[in-house]
């Protein structure tokens, strides 16, 4: 029986139906829910690692010692993971060994959007694409068989409308090979230079039976069209965008292999048509591989280098009419992300603000304390920056920025990337004030546990980090825990831990206020006799608070009375509704 | 059948995520080829959030796009009119006629326009607008505006009350199927 599957729940299935085994992986939007849904199947083991780099490594071990093993990550994840990758492709597996890796065109969650089908051809290790749900199954199961054939781990590339689209898909039943014993093999698994310098040519010869393969393989699918005035080479979502624009009109190169290309199939195919043109999202990857073929297609010069397409996008270029819709002819006003109400980060972020401290930021919701009225946080570029940040702003100004610079890293990205961060600032002794704000989650993902939560991926006790003792083993003398909802505590512990001469770390500790488990009070509301419209409370950003006819009022339904307006309230206008949720 | 599409629009965390579901489900039941496409992550948290469900023969992208959206089924008025683009000429806009200051709003550099509802109509779009969360409350939950919506947009939909009936019971948790069966049919009766 078919069923609607989300693009990462298809391609759980695929693992699973796959007899994948192992699966680590760090989360991470558009690619978490893969190992979240492998995870429902009690035959795969699944866990979360601390970081990209360590989940590979992970199901690199368990491909040495014969499972197949999955990793998944997003295209940011993969420059954390992109040391062993290079490695890995010289020795190649045992066991089949999947990689996942989902870009974000359009940067609906993300930093950046890097396009991870370079990492592919510069670690020269094949990349399938699929273009639906249907498609991540298939090339899921398709991934093992080509690790194992050709002896190397194998990309299932992944986007946002692919991995967060449901379509149709028909599930088959799980077929686990048999076990490939772990042998030992220093030629092929110790790349010291001896051997590594026999490895790269069987790497290359590896991609010249990759390209044969993918000249016969019915990955790379030709569908015929009417008119051969153009012929349109595309993959993934952007195929869907052509077929929703172009119908059948035009003959199709859908190409479900972006890494190695065909080459004898392009050419074929653009023989076929009087102009090539290559529809694809970011860089012009496919393109600059034709052009290296000596064709001369159509691409970027078309298509925007940044960004989603979509299938107006598609026609508008190819000058296809379609329908455009009325707008209003006044402003909407934008609504932006906020923390939500009752964040634990808010008050924290009030005091940085207040205290006037220049905040070196990280990656994680906490991200939106860069986002007015808190406007707190000043730098964010990746996992772990602000720590390892932090400690040289503060070695190029000495005390001039020590006594008001702060990082802020959440617990879960502290566990990725900050803790070496925080080891160089031990050692190498800079005056620096680090905060990690422990919402015992990690929370921008959708609350995945981490090793400082003490639960694994399926919610069982597991290892639990303690924050304050590792801090201390690496040196800190100065380690206190503060409540984020307390903001005279924050006050006080952010002044002494500036003013100390020596480096501190700040642990802003309380649990997301989404969790299921977290007991909400009961919503506060105003008093409207004792408001005098003051906005103190306006400057913590809530989204349950706003003004009405010059006094503030809280929204009931999303108020969790957390009280942190309550502290700014000079004229105690804010009153508790009623007992304790 | 050509492909018929209905964004659902609103504010992150109202509850879009079950509106989609059922209507994938649905459709699926009665042979369509179904796609639903969502987006997770950052934009989750209290921002504009849309869900796209396309349905026909054979769907090809994932995503509406500008003019062809058949319905916009809205949990705020604002967030309707941000999306009414995507309507198509002569579509339908369902909308629950709830406000929700945006931040800009609420730190005073914007105002919640005025008078959307009949903007709205003035543009050329059908709206079928209603106090969804107070017939929420009525039917036991504030937090079942996403079905009284469902309800609502059966209207529109040649569809037997059974096939709606049998996606409610697919996708909601047994302890709130009757709480959810009230609101679908408040939503629906209004």
């Amino acid at each position: 029986m078919k069923k609607l599957m989300l693009g990462n729940a298809a391609a759980a299935r695929g693992l699973y139906e796959a007899g994948c085994r192992v699966v680590s992986s760090y989360p991470g939007t558009p690619s978490t829910e893969i190992t979240e849904e492998a995870a429902k199947y009690d035959e795969i083991y699944c866990e979360w690692a601390p970081n990209e780099k360590v989940a590979l490594e992970t199901a690199f071990g368990a491909s040495l010692a014969g499972s197949r093993s999955f990793c998944g990550m997003k295209h940011v994840g993969l420059n954390v993971a992109a040391d062993p990758l290079f490695t890995i492709s010289y020795t190649g597996v045992n066991a089949g060994l999947v990689i996942a890796v989902a870009d974000d065109p359009g940067m609906h969650s993300s930093q950046n959007e890097q396009d991870s089908r370079h990492y592919a051809k510069a670690s020269k290790v094949p990349m399938l694409e699929p273009a639906d749900s249907a498609e991540a199954l298939e090339f899921a199961k398709l991934a093992y068989e080509l690790s194992e054939q050709f002896d190397t781990p194998v990309f299932l590339k992944m986007c946002t409308r692919i991995a967060h689209s449901q379509s149709l898909v028909d599930t088959g039943d799980r077929v686990v090979p048999p076990a490939k014993p772990y042998e030992k093999n220093i030629a092929k698994y110790v790349m010291m230079p001896g051997n590594a310098i026999k490895r790269h040519p069987v790497v290359e010869e590896r991609t010249r039976k990759l390209i044969a393969w993918a000249e016969e393989s019915g990955i790379n699918r030709l569908e015929e069209g009417t008119d051969h005035s153009r012929g349109i080479l595309t993959s993934s979502t952007c195929y869907q965008y052509v077929k929703e624009a172009c119908g059948d009109r035009y003959p199709v190169l859908k190409l479900g292999m972006v890494w190695p290309l065909p080459e004898k199939k392009i050419r074929d195919f653009a023989a076929a048509v009087d102009q090539l043109i290559v529809v694809e999202e970011l860089d012009p990857f496919i393109e600059e591989h034709c052009r290296c073929l000596g064709l001369a297609p159509v691409g970027k010069a078309l298509f925007p280098l940044e960004g989603e397409l979509s299938q107006n996008i598609v026609a508008d270029r190819l000058g296809i009419a379609h329908e455009t819709g009325a707008a209003l002819s006044e402003a909407i006003p934008a609504r932006p992300p906020v923390m939500c109400a009752g964040c634990p980060h808010r008050g924290l972020f009030y005091t940085l603000n207040r205290n006037k401290c220049t905040v070196l930021g990280d990656i994680g919701c906490y991200t939106l304390g860069a986002v007015a009225p808190l406007a707190a946080i000043e730098m964010t570029a990746c996992m772990g920056a602000s720590v390892s940040a932090i400690h040289g702003f503060n070695k190029a100004l000495g005390k001039e920025s020590e006594g008001k610079t702060v990082a802020v890293i959440g617990d879960s990205t502290f566990m990725h990337s900050g803790m070496t961060g925080l080891a160089n600032i031990a050692y190498n002794q800079s005056n620096s004030t680090v905060i990690i704000l422990d919402n015992s989650i990690t929370g921008m993902t959708g609350h995945q546990q981490n090793p400082t939560t003490g639960y694994n991926i399926k919610g069982d006790p597991a290892g639990k980090i303690d924050l304050e003792s590792l801090c201390r083993a690496m040196g800190f003398r100065r380690v206190r825990v503060v409540d984020p909802y307390d903001l005279a505590a924050c006050d006080q512990a952010v002044k002494e831990e500036l003013a100390a001469e020596e480096p501190s770390v700040i642990i802003s500790r309380r649990p997301c206020a989404l969790l299921k488990y977290v007991k909400h009070k009961a919503p506060l509301n105003v008093d409207s006799d004792k408001c005098r419209g003051c906005q103190m409370c306006m400057r913590i950003g809530c989204p349950a608070i706003s003004m009405k006819k010059g006094k503030a009022r809280v929204d009931a339904t999303l108020c969790v009375g957390c009280g942190v307006c309550r502290q700014l309230c000079r004229f105690d206008a804010f009153e508790s509704t009623g007992k304790e949720a | 059948m050509e492909t018929k599409n209905i964004m659902i629009v609103g504010v992150g965390g109202q509850g879009s995520l079950l509106a989609s579901k059922l209507l994938g489900r649905l459709l699926m039941e009665q042979g369509y080829d179904v796609k639903v496409s969502e987006v997770h992550g950052m934009s989750q948290r209290g921002g504009s959030v849309v869900t796209y469900v396309r349905y026909g023969d054979r769907v090809a992208s994932p995503v509406i796009d500008r003019g062809e959206a058949d319905f916009i089924v809205s949990f705020e008025v604002l967030e309707a009119a941000r999306w009414l683009s995507f309507l198509k000429p002569g579509g339908q806009i369902v909308t629950s006629t709830q406000q929700i200051d945006p931040m800009p709003v609420v730190t005073g550099k914007a105002e919640y326009p005025e008078n959307l509802v009949e903007k709205m109509r003035a543009a050329g779009a059908k709206v079928d607008a209603l106090d969804c969360l107070a017939l929420a409350r009525e039917a036991g939950s504030s937090k079942a505006v996403n079905i009284v919506l469902m309800g609502r947009l059966s209207h529109y939909f040649d569809l037997p009350q059974e096939a709606w009936m049998q996606a409610l019971e697919a996708v909601v948790p047994p302890k709130f199927l009757e709480l959810n069966k009230k609101a679908f049919a408040l939503g629906k009766e209004a």
